[in-house]
């Protein structure tokens, strides 16, 4: 058996390609109005809890400011992007990948496991026996497929106006569409926390083998 | 410092990659291609008579923000501004059995409504207000539409930048409960700002559906031949979205 199931390792590479587009094309939506706001309503900074820093160029698609080629290029990837992660999540119960490596039992949640996995990730010691992955690594990934990535489809359809008429009890659940607006931003910036230390930490325990592994699917160990 | 450069050089090099797919015929028509699935999937989901959420008073915005045209000083309409639109008429015309060409007290005279729903900006703002006047269904009966009528246009008294501004829906917008014309915000004649002395209301779509200093409405079976030929003022101007419901 691989490491690696062949559903896990298509949606892990396509997803991220989604990610990075709808991000990127995100940080150029953000520029068209750089203030955040709770509840229904809001249009100047009186409103807003936050006004959100101008993002440049090269970190945003299309690389200069058009709201219309990046809301183009948001809405095509959202459709890879949500119907990924449903075949996800359908491919993960159907397999027992889910409950087999992410779902976490309740003597891991011990805080002495707890600390124990913080200072064993501390010394860079990623050797880990029984199961496949950590507490810290369940948590994650179980964060990022469980709640990080639903909501950013969940706050995406809410501030969508011609969704609302069917979806406005997720809208009313969220606090209302700016709350939604603002929700979707604070995910999509969870969502590139967890991508930097991913990568930060696939690096430090050997990105060659991580990478490869996540291409062919690797060799039970 | 070498890190960031390298971060930079990595996004300008994906953004260019980005570019590059979307200038081929294949990435032009998938990026439209895809305005066309949400459209599908809302109709899909989305009762055609759905409404849009409507607030109580106490939600209206303090102040509804303007946006676009605020303040047209193009041909007649300082004159419309100055007689208090005394003169102002509407008419609707196209593909219609029988053109009509009304005064704001002829549409004042129609069956109302009021709404208190919420405007969402392209640009992500909104503002709640509560709005008045008659169902665009009331009109479009009256003038009776011809069989080929697909779409309705809105023409406006603002030029902006040099071009007139219009947009369109198609017919199941136009019929929608909540598109109404209208001549009242907050239970005042339209200010200035918001499209005096009368504009659209299209409840579930964006704010740049919502035509302002509306002149006429015009039924018409394609939208290709009208001005840049895809459908507003925007969408021919910067590549928006026609379908503003995403």
């Amino acid at each position: 058996m691989k490491r690696h199931a062949l559903t896990t390792r298509l949606w892990h590479w396509i997803n991220l390609v989604c990610v990075v587009v709808l991000f990127m094309s995100g940080l150029t939506i953000s520029n068209a109005h750089r203030l955040l706001y709770w509840g229904d309503w809001g249009f100047s900074r009186a409103q807003a809890w936050l006004e959100v820093p101008r993002f440049p160029d090269w970190m945003t698609i299309p690389g200069y400011y058009s709201l219309a080629v990046a809301r183009d290029w948001h809405i095509l990837m959202a459709w890879p992007f949500a119907l990924g992660l449903l075949f996800m999540w359908v491919a993960m119960l159907a397999n027992r990948h889910f409950k087999r490596d992410i779902a976490t039992s309740g003597s891991e949640w011990r805080p002495a496991a707890i600390w124990n996995d913080i200072v064993q990730h501390l010394k860079l010691n990623f050797e880990h026996e029984g199961s496949k992955y950590n507490f810290l690594q369940k948590l994650a990934y179980g964060l990022v497929l469980g709640v990080f990535l639903p909501m950013m489809v969940f706050t995406g359809i809410a501030i969508s106006p011609g969704m609302e008429p069917t979806f406005s009890w997720l809208v009313e659940i969220l606090g209302g569409r700016q709350s939604a607006r603002s929700l979707h931003f604070i995910f999509a910036f969870l969502i590139a926390g967890f991508f930097v230390v991913h990568l930060a930490l696939v690096i430090l325990a050997g990105p060659i083998h991580q990478i490869r592994d996540m291409i062919t699917g690797g060799k039970q160990p | 410092m070498k890190r960031r450069n390298f971060l930079v050089a990595a996004g300008a090099a994906f953004v260019a990659g980005c570019n590059r797919i979307a200038e081929t015929d294949a990435g032009k028509s998938l990026l439209g291609a895809a305005e066309g699935w949400h459209k599908s999937a809302h109709r899909l989901l989305t009762n055609r008579e759905a409404l849009a959420p409507e607030y109580p008073r106490s939600a209206i915005s303090p102040f509804f923000r303007g946006n676009g045209s605020t303040d047209p000083q193009n041909g007649d309409y300082p004159r419309h501004v100055e007689e208090g639109f005394a003169n102002w008429r509407l008419e609707v015309g196209g593909l219609v059995e029988t053109p009509l060409s009304l005064t704001l007290d002829n549409l004042k005279a129609l069956p109302q409504r009021t709404q208190i729903t919420r405007h969402d900006c392209v640009e992500g703002w909104s503002a709640i207000g509560e709005w008045t006047g008659p169902q665009l269904s009331l009109l479009l009966e009256a003038a009776g539409l011809r069989e080929d009528a697909k779409f309705i246009v809105f023409r406006c008294a603002d030029n902006l930048n040099g071009q007139d501004y219009y947009e369109s829906v198609d017919l199941i917008d136009a019929f929608h409960p909540q598109t109404i014309i209208a001549h009242s915000l907050n239970g005042e004649p339209l200010p200035v700002r918001n499209g005096a002395p009368l504009r659209m209301r299209i409840e579930r779509q964006l704010g740049y559906k919502q035509a302002k200093y509306l002149t006429a409405i015009e039924a018409v079976a394609s939208l290709e031949d009208i001005a840049g030929g895809q459908g507003g003022y925007w969408e021919d101007r910067a590549g928006y979205q026609w379908y503003a419901g995403i």
